[in-house]
């Protein structure tokens, strides 16, 4: 038998069930595997082993006990520090929050430990998610487990999910919970070879989830295949009464009804993501999805989604817009940092906490949000933003009645060196072209590995899917999972 | 209608008149929060994590705010608005956890409605409508306290997020007088519609009053808006001093600068506070963490049919139906409380006396407003606490309307109920306040009268007929108030021949 670690959602889950191996020698094994790689990997900003070792405890005492377990009895999950543990400090990787312990629970958190799930500890992402390489963390950046081939050069894992997607491509966890909002479960996803799924806006709780930019922010799976984040969305996913943007819909079983048949299912190809100059190893990348999802059965069609153009400085005028709002909360008041010199009035003490508690990105963003909702520019930008949100989404309105999903790359490169593009915002916010179009209607989207490039780096192909429809985005994943057959994992250098 | 007129130096001044009334919502829980909202709690025992802002949490609507504000908006006969939403008001203070207010500025909750007022008590039949604008649900925020350390200040956070209804008027006032009374009105309408308890002096009620001033019939002029004036008096003491104030910087060749200003109950003046230069840019948006509000006709349908009869239509039917004046009317139905009361006393009375309501109406109007009111007053008392209940009330009428005691002993037994407690009938029995009715008492007691006042008697008979008042007087005093007055009045009417 391989290692525990190896291991994903459904084998240990199974593995389990059946007494191949218990619980804690999983959780154990999955503990040391973190505490071996993080100090190279700095995936983890506080680790948890004694709560992965309690949950695997009461998984087995269940299992000696002959009571039923929980879809994900056993398995040793990361959790990204974006959502509120209890006991467990929560910071989103910023330095207003160091320290802070929140007395509550996140609902999506919950119920993951309600499943049987344990926490190895709350993993790195890019500062309150604002980032797309994990470089905006107030607590170091998160490097990739993945090298290009005879280049030790650091690579960003993606972001802002940056912990969570080297920690399951590393081996460290067996699966992670991510956050998107307008990219980054898919991103990180796609930079380290790993599949994760946005679901459809409202399908998971956001009760309990430090907020970036409400209308888009969405939590999600991040895992080693398809099947697993079927598994784990089906715990994750349901109606919440604490989040009024909750969708009141039953939870379907997606794992049960994973197919990568696609007879009579018609695949988009949008013309408007060919964008000029794209990178030829993700093109040619594409072109693979197409012949894979055609000998799946599938019946591609050309399709546009004419406003595709747009979704990035839409998105960049929405997404700051709310944050700047849901981000006034860190005042230095009630919890988190209070910076308070001497002689300071309340004024002072805000400008001096804000300026220390965030970060730059953090402040850039702020400070464009404020600007397009002020007084003589929110029509321009804010209104105008709207406007075109909703057009982009009556594009994929449009597409959807011709095509039952689309398939575009991930990310425009494969994952690229740290460092690279930090001074540069706007080639990072290039980083987001492919996967903020689906954030801003709201879409089902997944990144599974589709190869990797000349370099040996892992790319992803992309899914759209209707609202509501995860299970056709699953099935065309898992369509291209089986034809890809991606084996490729970073060689252990840590 | 209004002729109130300010007499400049110049000239007559018109003052132009609108509120802005914030209503706390009568209800449990805060507007996006399950926590309580008790009044004089300790400090920071009334929050949730909503309420704190601690991150991640999310605000859900509390259906029961949104009903009470509808039902408010039907109240004033107002259009409601099936799809409204809520907004963002940003700006940082200490008392605002969020960092901004839920509120609603572009799609308000309940649209156009009116309030009728009658500015003048004592002209119950002049009235005048007030239009009024909007209203929306908007959360309240926190209170600073600056008295607890000497070099910082506390937040409490209990009324963080409580549920408010700001009230808007159209600007259709036009003097203290109606500034006045469209607040007392709005706030017997809301105590009667149980939205809000419209206790001003607990902040469940407050105004911010805009003023500006103009030549009679020119445009309006630049207004001022004073905030948070917590008293009938004092909105119309703000009115009286802002009016008089921009005519004086107006006819000095001045200007008025529309600001924010505060007014000082101690010396009845307002103040400067921030000018428009200064003003907040609110950054209003649509808050992304809430869907829109979209209410189903049958909701809005069970809001209708659950309110109660209204002040103005009680009072219409206290005329036409029960005939009561216009004064009592008005008096009887200004408080729900008051005519919840009256109701009471007239169902009983009618049972126990075996007439109609409409007949008994009168008697006990009267005597409610004139007699009992009084007792009340003179007690330092209020219906909620007297110790009279409306079926002790019916008791004393009906032993008046069938003749066991005079109306004048009556008010010697509402002395003693007032006192003890005890029921009426039980009054009259103990201390032996029964009318007399039998004739040859009544008789022998008239006679010695006469016989004692022969002189009158003689100027009676030689035409000073106002003597005969004199007379009933002295034989009602020697039997202690107890004979019965019409046989009174009869024996000495066939003595005197």
């Amino acid at each position: 038998m391989s290692e525990l670690t190896d291991l994903g959602i459904a084998a240990i889950r199974d593995g389990v069930a059946k007494g191949d191996f218990t619980a804690t020698e999983v959780a154990q094994a999955f503990n040391a595997a973190v505490a071996e790689a993080n100090p190279a990997l700095n995936a983890f900003i506080v680790t948890t082993p004694d709560h992965a070792l309690a949950a695997a405890q009461r998984v087995d005492a269940a299992r000696a006990a002959g009571q039923p377990l929980g879809k994900l009895a056993g398995v040793p999950i990361g959790m990204k520090d974006l959502f509120a543990t209890k006991g467990v400090q929560t910071t989103a990787a910023s330095h207003f929050l160091e320290g802070f312990v929140p007395p509550y629970e996140s609902t999506v958190s919950q119920r993951l430990w309600d499943a049987g799930a344990g926490m190895l500890g709350k993993l790195n992402l890019d500062q309150f998610a604002m980032g797309s390489s994990n470089e905006t963390s107030a607590f170091g950046n998160v490097i990739s487990p993945w090298r290009a081939a005879g280049d030790n050069a650091g690579r960003a894992p993606g972001g802002s999910s940056g912990g969570s997607s080297a920690a399951v491509a590393a081996r460290i966890a067996a699966a992670a919970t991510g956050t998107d909002t307008g990219g980054s479960i898919r991103q990180p996803a796609a930079f380290t070879g790993i599949s994760g799924i946005k679901p459809t806006y409202g399908r998971c709780s956001r009760w309990g989830i430090v907020a970036f930019a409400s209308s888009l922010d969405q939590a999600g799976p991040m895992a080693r295949d398809v099947t697993d984040c079927a598994i784990m969305l089906e715990a994750m996913a349901g109606f919440d009464a604490k989040d009024s943007t909750s969708l009141d819909l039953p939870v379907p079983a997606w794992s049960a009804q994973l197919s990568d048949d696609l007879k009579g299912l018609k695949v988009g190809i949008p013309r408007e993501y060919r964008i000029d100059g794209l990178n030829a190893d993700v093109a040619k990348s594409w072109d693979d999805g197409i012949a894979w999802l055609k000998d799946a059965g599938a019946q591609v069609v050309d399709i546009s989604l004419p406003h595709t153009r747009y979704a990035l400085p839409t998105y960049y005028i929405i997404a700051p817009a709310e944050a700047s709002s849901n981000l006034a909360r860190y005042d230095g008041v009630r919890y988190g940092l209070r910076d308070l010199p001497e002689g300071a009035g309340l004024q002072d003490m805000y400008a001096a906490t804000r300026a220390a508690g965030f970060g730059s990105e953090v402040k850039r963003r702020i400070m464009i949000g404020t600007y397009v909702l002020s007084a003589g520019f929110y029509d321009a930008y804010y209104t105008q933003a709207q406007k075109v949100r909703t057009l982009i989404a009556r594009d994929f309105e449009e597409a959807f009645r011709q095509v039952d999903v689309i398939l575009t790359p991930t990310a425009p490169s494969a994952a690229f060196v740290l460092g690279q593009k930090s001074d540069d915002p706007l080639e990072m916010y290039l980083n987001d072209v492919f996967s903020v179009p689906a954030s801003l209607a709201g879409l089902p989207a997944m990144s599974v590995p589709a190869g990797v490039d000349r370099q040996g780096l892992p790319l992803g192909l992309h899914l759209i899917g209707r609202p509501f429809d995860e299970q056709g985005v699953l099935n065309a994943g898992l369509a291209i999972e089986r034809r890809a057959a991606f084996t490729a994992r970073p060689e252990k250098w840590w | 209608m209004s002729s109130y007129r300010i007499q400049g130096a110049t000239g007559e001044w018109e003052v132009v008149i609108g509120l802005e009334v914030h209503a706390q919502i009568s209800t449990q829980a805060k507007l996006f929060s399950g926590a309580a909202t008790a009044f004089g709690a300790e400090p920071n025992t009334q929050v949730s994590l909503v309420d704190a802002a601690m991150p991640g949490m999310l605000p859900v609507p509390n259906a029961e705010c949104i009903r009470q504000a509808v039902r408010t908006g039907i109240a004033i006969g107002a259009v409601i608005n099936p799809w409204s939403r809520f907004d963002r008001k940003n700006y940082f203070y200490a008392d605002l956890p969020q960092g901004y207010q839920i509120s609603q500025l572009y799609h308000p909750l309940v649209g156009e409605g009116a309030v009728t007022i009658t500015p003048d008590d004592k002209k119950p039949d002049e009235t005048k409508v007030i239009g009024v604008e909007r209203i929306h649900v908007e959360q309240d925020a926190g209170k600073l306290m600056h008295d607890q350390h000497p070099t910082m200040s506390y937040v409490d956070l209990n009324r963080s997020g409580v549920a408010l209804m700001e009230i808007v008027s159209k600007p259709d006032m036009r003097s203290p007088a109606e500034a006045g009374a469209y607040l007392a009105k709005l706030r017997t309408i809301l105590r009667y519609v149980g939205s809000c308890d419209g206790n001003m002096d607990q902040g469940s009620m407050r105004a911010d009053v805009n003023v500006s001033v103009r030549r009679p019939g020119e445009p309006f002029g630049t207004r001022t808006e004073t905030k948070n004036v917590n008293s009938v008096r004092f909105v119309m003491a703000t009115v009286e001093y802002e009016a008089s104030r921009q005519v004086d910087v107006l006819e000095a060749g001045g200007k008025i600068v529309q600001e924010t200003r505060l007014f000082d109950p101690d010396t009845g003046t307002t103040r400067s506070m921030r000018s428009k230069e200064d003003a907040h840019d609110y950054r209003y948006f649509p808050d992304p963490d809430l869907l829109p509000l979209v209410l189903q006709p049958a909701f809005i349908e069970e809001c209708r049919a659950s309110l109660p009869e209204l002040p103005d239509a009680k009072r219409a039917r206290y005329e036409t139906a029960l005939g009561l004046s216009a004064y009592n009317a008005g008096v009887l139905t200004a408080e729900a409380e008051t005519a919840r009361w009256f109701e009471r006393l007239i169902a009983e009375s009618a049972r126990r006396q075996g007439k109609t309501e409409a007949e008994v109406a009168r008697a006990a109007s009267n005597w409610l407003t004139s007699e009992l009111f009084g007792a009340l007053n003179k007690l330092g008392r209020t219906l909620s606490d007297s110790p009279v209940s409306p079926e002790a009330g019916a008791e004393l009428l009906a032993l008046v309307g069938d003749g066991t005691i005079s109306g004048s002993i009556a008010k010697q037994v509402l002395e003693k109920m007032l006192e003890s407690g005890d029921a009426p009938g039980v009054i009259v029995e103990r201390e032996g306040l029964k009318q007399t009715s039998d004739t040859g008492a009544i008789e022998a007691a008239v006679d010695a009268v006469l016989a004692a006042n022969a002189d009158k008697v003689e100027q009676y008979r030689a035409g000073k007929e106002a003597l005969f008042g004199f007379f009933v007087g002295q034989t009602m005093k020697a039997m202690q108030g107890k004979g019965n007055p019409q046989l009174v009045n009869q024996v000495i009417k066939a003595r005197l021949g």
